[in-house]
């Protein structure tokens, strides 16, 4: 069947919005901007439900070709549009949360500034990451992929007054491009052997090749620099910097870019490429253990941050690190299970991590808030299902999509799989450190709140009750409040998907997504009930591993809340590396940045700049100027010096006549 | 018959009275009249090779110039007029600008 879809739609629709809202979003009130960026944003959602609705009757995969871009000579890039099972689970992730985070956004940012800048970047990056997941070929996902590294730049400097986020922004894009550089080698390489982009013709010509056969050192090349793409988007090891320092950006950028979409799609770049992994082993194996060291590397750093949203943002990265180790044991269909359930419960965590800060009036230091689950019942609630998904316990989304994945990297490789189980100890551990230390206990702000420091956190203003739902006006100036109810109401839908959105099962999602990834990775029935016992066992393990880490930080920031001190005291050097983050960002700043920024200095600027091109100029301009100073002088104006000029040259042709003719 | 040598003697003089005449008076008219002193002292030299060699050409040669010096003469007459009604002075040291 070819029935028209108009795939297109999806896209254009936040494309139009934030076109509307970026042009004209100035001269609207501000209820106009919301009406625009929520009516687009969820006309692309509604676009994405109807497709999914008709998505049993289509042929997949199914393809729209909207306008030829390029064509030279036999290589051709077309606007088209490719829906398979893959692309459609992206498309309700990213419109669906994208949608809730609008919502969101709408009470988080209401008493910003550039209210209607915020929400235009939010629909651009709506577009082009529905771009990205859309495209039919390498290249048209290459435009989504920077496009969204743009919005990504744009929005983590939203607050470009304040110098971090301004950096933090130029961190992030700069990170990016070294991540960027990569995936262009490896798509240059896929043009020069295949001669397209497009998935579908690739992936023909890939399919015949084996890890034996002599094209595999080039998927190997291409598989590995494709993972430098996906490392960057990603924040995979070792460009993973940037997104410790997205947090300044405003939370709900922070929910939806960097949690739940943008970061995803390096994941889903991996799995969409899964036919050229799939035949380079060793690229597969470098893409698991990146995985694997992503994963624990980040939940150490983790544990020992104080501030809410980095320590969020260090277990999104640990979370992709799950993700590329399912992808690296050939696990795609539960690395995107697990994709989707994360984009749930840590899009919950962050806009719950929000409606605390913001409770507590920009706040973002774990160690001054505490004692607040009495006050924002609501927040405290949801952010109870968020961090019981994601330390896995049953029957919460992220213990299926992670016992899922540990249990298929156990299959490959036991490593893989002790390394994921303590990480998802150090996981639940921190979750429940960040848990404890926010809503138990007393509250540590009192005296922070006198003091007025609401600016720096988050740049987040304090005053929100002119539309406070509750009404709280009886609340001093940094007085705990909970949020609006247009920022609880997408709290709880994601806090309800959190807990049934692993329901679903991960064999049935297996199952759904088969004809993406080739019915070859599903395993037969026999062997997975040979396997029914072995996983009952790893179940068993990594609960026991998230129930470890909840006794843990019960123990430590509940029962006994002195005894952290002492033990990071008796660690000492160790607990300064970690809280440091193990001084990667000093490294880094050390290794690469100085030496590009002497070099570029002494170089580029002295030494090619300054000294060659600008002095090539500046001296021949100068040399004119004098030797046109004393040609001037013979422009007197006196008649009888030209004639004297005009008779001394006659005279030197004369002489030069004469001593030729009497040569 | 007169040697050519006195000829171009007497042309070669009369040159380079013009010359000096030209370089080192001040006064336009004077000037002027050192010009017409040169192009004579040419003249000279063309006819006496053209009565030397027995071609015509040097005469005619000679007519063509005296015509041109006519209307050079009208010209740089009129130009001289102009000048003095404007600056108020002869001297070409003083007139050393195209602008007024």
């Amino acid at each position: 069947m070819t029935s028209n879809l108009h795939l297109w739609l999806i896209p254009v629709l936040p494309l139009l919005g934030a076109a509307i809202n970026g042009f004209f979003g100035k001269k609207f009130s501000r209820q106009a901007v919301v009406g625009v960026a929520l009516l687009f944003s969820g006309a692309a959602f509604a676009v994405v439900l109807s497709v999914a609705a008709r998505f049993s009757s289509l042929s997949i995969p199914h393809t729209e070709f909207l306008a030829t871009w390029i064509r030279a000579g036999s290589f051709q890039a077309d606007f088209a549009f490719y829906l398979d099972q893959l692309s459609l689970i992206m498309l309700l992730v990213v419109t669906g949360v994208g949608f809730l985070i609008h919502i969101y956004a709408v009470g988080y940012m209401w008493e910003e500034a550039g209210f209607y800048r915020f929400f235009a970047y939010l629909n651009l990056f709506m577009f082009f990451m529905l771009t990205l997941v859309l495209s039919s070929n390498y290249l048209l996902m290459f435009v989504g992929w920077e496009g969204v590294g743009l919005a990504s730049y744009l929005l983590i400097g939203f607050w470009f007054t304040k110098d971090s986020a301004a950096s933090a922004s130029k961190k992030a894009f700069i990170v990016n491009r070294i991540g960027d550089f990569g995936f262009l080698i490896a798509l240059f390489l896929v043009i020069k052997h295949f001669g397209s982009l497009n998935f579908e013709q690739v992936f023909q010509s890939v399919t015949p090749m084996s890890p034996e056969t002599a094209g595999a050192g080039l998927l190997t090349a291409i598989g590995l620099l494709l993972m430098v793409g996906a490392a960057g988007k990603s924040a995979q090891i070792p460009l993973y910097v940037w997104l410790p320092d997205a947090m300044e950006g405003p939370t709900p950028v922070s929910a939806l870019i960097h949690a739940a979409t943008m970061v995803t799609a390096g994941v889903y770049m991996v799995a969409r490429s899964h036919v050229i992994f799939d035949r380079a082993p060793s690229a597969l194996t470098v893409v698991a253990i990146v995985g694997t060291l992503t994963a624990l590397f980040a939940a150490t750093i983790g544990i020992a941050q104080t501030d809410i949203k980095k320590v969020l943002a260090y277990s999104t990265i640990s979370q992709l690190g799950y993700m590329f180790m399912a992808c690296g044991v050939a696990a795609y269909s539960a690395g995107v299970f697990h994709l989707m359930t994360h984009a749930f419960f840590k899009g919950l965590l962050f806009l719950a991590a929000g409606s605390v800060i913001h409770a507590v009036g920009g706040e973002q230091d774990m160690r001054r808030m505490g004692g607040l689950k009495e006050h924002i019942p609501w927040t405290f609630w949801t952010m109870t299902a968020g961090t019981f998904a994601i330390a896995g316990f049953p029957p919460f989304a992220g213990f299926f999509s992670k016992d899922e994945i540990l249990f298929r990297a156990a299959q490959v490789s036991l490593v893989y799989w002790g390394i994921g189980v303590f990480t998802a100890f150090l996981t639940s551990f921190y979750m429940f450190r960040l848990w404890f230390l926010t809503f138990f206990g007393t509250y540590r702000g009192a005296e922070a709140a006198a003091e007025d420091h609401g600016g720096p956190g988050d740049g987040h203003g304090h005053d929100t009750h002119g539309h406070d739902a509750h009404g709280h006006d009886e609340h001093g100036h940094g007085g705990i409040h909970e949020s609006p109810k247009v920022m609880l109401a997408p709290l709880v839908v994601l806090a309800v998907l959190s807990l049934v959105g692993g329901w679903v099962g991960s064999g049935r999602f297996e199952k759904f997504l088969s004809p993406v990834f080739n019915a070859a990775t599903v395993m037969p029935a026999a062997e997975a009930a040979e396997h029914g016992n072995s996983e009952m066992l790893f179940t068993g393990i990594s609960v026991f591993a998230a129930a470890l880490g909840l006794y843990l930080a019960w123990l430590l920031y509940y029962r006994r809340p002195q005894l952290p001190q002492q033990i990071a005291a008796g660690l000492g050097g160790l607990y300064r590396a970690v809280s440091h983050k193990y001084y990667i960002d000093e490294l880094y700043a050390n290794l690469f940045v100085k030496p590009l920024i002497a070099g570029s200095t002494l170089i580029l600027w002295h030494g090619i700049d300054r000294d060659v091109i600008d002095a090539t100029l500046d001296n021949s301009a100068h040399g004119a100027n004098e030797v046109s100073d004393s040609f001037r002088h013979m422009q007197s104006g006196n008649l009888r010096s030209y004639a004297g000029w005009v008779a001394a040259g006659a005279a030197v042709v004369i002489a030069y006549m004469i001593w030729m003719g009497t040569r | 018959m007169v040697p050519i040598s006195y000829y171009l003697i007497l042309s070669g003089i009369l040159f380079a009275c013009g010359a000096t005449g030209f370089l080192i008076k001040r006064n336009i008219i004077s000037i002027f009249i050192s010009i017409e002193l040169m192009l004579n002292g040419v003249n000279l030299s063309f006819v006496a090779f053209a009565a030397q060699w027995h071609a015509l050409s040097g005469q005619v040669f000679v007519f063509f110039v005296m015509v041109v010096a006519a209307a050079e003469a009208a010209v740089g007459l009129a130009i001289i007029i102009a000048v003095y009604r404007t600056r108020e002075t002869l001297n070409v040291d003083q007139v050393d600008l195209l602008k007024l």
